[in-house]
């Protein structure tokens, strides 16, 4: 169990199947992958390979028919504290000021901050998001990338080592999206944690992970992984070199071969 | 101001209209009294009113009541389980469609002379099912992300219920509670009027009849009206106090 002890998340040989009216569906089949602690991997595939299944299983909320997942080398058997997690859909809760939306993790997590504390670094995330003025405001009164960026907040309050990343800027539109991965590496500067983002965007993946890991077709398995170095301030500009160029062509040949094999 | 008076207005506009309707066409009183005949009904009846009209009043409210606590109750059975919907519901609706006038002498026979009871009873029957049929949409329809950001920190159920699920069905239970409240109205009157033991609007407006007071039977409908204004917009406060934030502005 040696990549138990190297990576804070491991997932090991992990085989998992929906069951529907009886019938078993397969999708994750013998899946092993590692992401080293401040690591930071992105995961992407087909449509439907089964990429959210894996974050739910990393988050403890399902646990594998066969293999383990691994955090901090003890097995995940259900959900932690030490998780956070966000979504597509932002859910922040309307009913609650945006500032009450992202304390909301305290009131179920144990806490050793204080009540004014734990206000004092919502501010402090909702500032570096670029919220700062709306903590007052009702999530109905924010734009869909603020929305996004609270929910972030959220899901790092109460210092997780492991954020789980579901595809959160797969809603908003380009621009608003190339806003939110600067955010994200400001939040990586700032907030150390161990990250996994599920995205369909390949330009997202080569500009925010360290690791990108192609899975398969349903039943996935990891087909195909490019690991990522970086120079420099993170800049829109670097995505265009000739050297993520090249990276992104790989990675769209991987997602054909992937595809292709679904139509077979 | 502007909220007050343009409703004001058409009340007047509606009250003119009616007298010269009934002026224009020269109806006698019991074919269609007119507002003006109402007034001097009302006020030779007046003790009458008030007290009856309380018999009204808290009868539809223990009913509502008790509506909204077997109706909750309901809902959160069925929006929790899959088994239960299937079961409760084919129920629920069957019994719904009957039509409660043809309950009012059935329960009259069940609990003979105990005539609140009958009336609260017919009250609750009414009304309960919407409540308990938009509670189980409001919980059953949670989306799983919203159940899942707690659910991923360890959260037990009753907290996803008492910190997301119970405050996210708010705005459906008072859309159900504005039409449940009127339901509510509609069941007290009903049981007042088809069993009518000298108690409560309904046998205020029974009596009318019989002595062939015409006046007397529309002032009492104007009576129910105002109550069942009253009522109504006592749900709409609550609702602007615990589901205000459901509301967008438009502006």
């Amino acid at each position: 169990m040696s990549s138990s002890q190297e990576n804070l998340i491991a997932i090991e040989n992990v085989t998992h199947a929906y069951r529907k009216d009886g019938q078993a569906l397969p999708v994750l089949e013998n899946l092993t992958l590692g992401v080293p602690q401040h690591g930071f991997t992105a995961v992407v595939g087909p449509s439907g390979c089964g990429k959210s299944t894996l974050t739910r299983l990393i988050a403890g909320l399902m646990r594998p028919d066969e293999g383990t997942v691994w955090l901090h080398g003890e097995q995940v058997v259900s959900p932690r504290s030490t998780v956070g997690m966000a979504f597509q859909n932002p859910v922040l809760l309307e009913w609650r000021s945006i500032l009450k939306n992202v304390l909301l993790p305290l009131e179920i997590v144990p806490t050793n901050l204080s009540k004014q504390g734990a206000e004092d670094r919502a501010r402090h995330l909702l500032h570096l998001v670029g919220l700062s003025g709306f903590e007052d405001k009702r999530p109905s009164e924010l734009s869909g990338g603020m929305r996004q960026r609270a929910s972030l907040c959220r899901a790092l309050i109460h210092n997780p080592d492991v954020l789980i990343l579901d595809e959160p800027f797969g809603a908003l539109d380009a621009f608003t999206r190339e806003d939110l991965w600067l955010t994200m590496h400001k939040l990586r500067a700032e907030e150390p944690f161990t990250g996994v983002l599920i995205t369909h965007d390949l330009r997202e993946s080569i500009f925010l992970a360290d690791e990108v890991v192609v899975l398969s077709d349903r039943p996935a398995t990891v087909q195909h992984r490019v690991a990522l170095t970086r120079e420099g301030p993170p800049s829109l500009d670097q995505l265009y070199t000739n050297q993520s160029i090249s990276i992104l062509n790989e990675l769209r040949e991987q997602i054909r071969i992937a595809r292709n094999g679904a139509e077979v | 101001m502007r909220q007050y008076l343009i409703p004001g207005f058409a009340i007047v506009i509606f009250l003119v209209f009616w007298e010269a309707l009934v002026w224009v066409n020269d109806w006698p009183n019991y074919k269609m009294a007119s507002p003006s005949d109402l007034w001097p009904a009302f006020w030779r009846f007046k003790e009458l009113f008030l007290s009856y009209g309380w018999d009204t009043l808290w009868r539809t409210v223990v009913g509502l009541l008790i509506a909204i606590v077997v109706g909750v109750f309901l809902g959160m059975i069925m929006g929790f389980s899959k088994i239960m919907r299937e079961g409760l519901y084919p129920l629920l609706v069957g019994f719904n469609a009957i039509p409660k006038a043809t309950v009012v002498p059935i329960v009259a026979l069940m609990f003979v002379g105990q005539h609140d009871l009958n009336t609260v009873l017919i009250a609750f029957m009414i009304s309960f099912f919407p409540i308990a049929v938009s509670v189980s949409i409001g919980l059953s329809t949670l989306e799983p992300e919203y159940r899942d950001i707690l659910r991923s920190l360890g959260a037990s159920k009753l907290t996803i219920f008492w910190k997301i699920a119970l405050p996210k069905t708010l705005p459906e239970f008072f859309g159900a509670l504005k039409v449940a409240v009127t339901l509510a109205f509609i069941g007290t009157n009903l049981m007042e009027i088809v069993s009518p033991h000298g108690r409560g609007l309904g046998a205020l407006f029974d009596s009318g009849k019989t002595n062939s007071d015409y006046p007397l039977m529309f002032a009492v409908l104007i009576a129910l009206a105002v109550l069942g204004i009253a009522l109504y917009y006592v749900v709409v406060f609550l609702e602007k106090i615990f589901a205000g934030w459901a509301e967008r502005s438009t502006d």
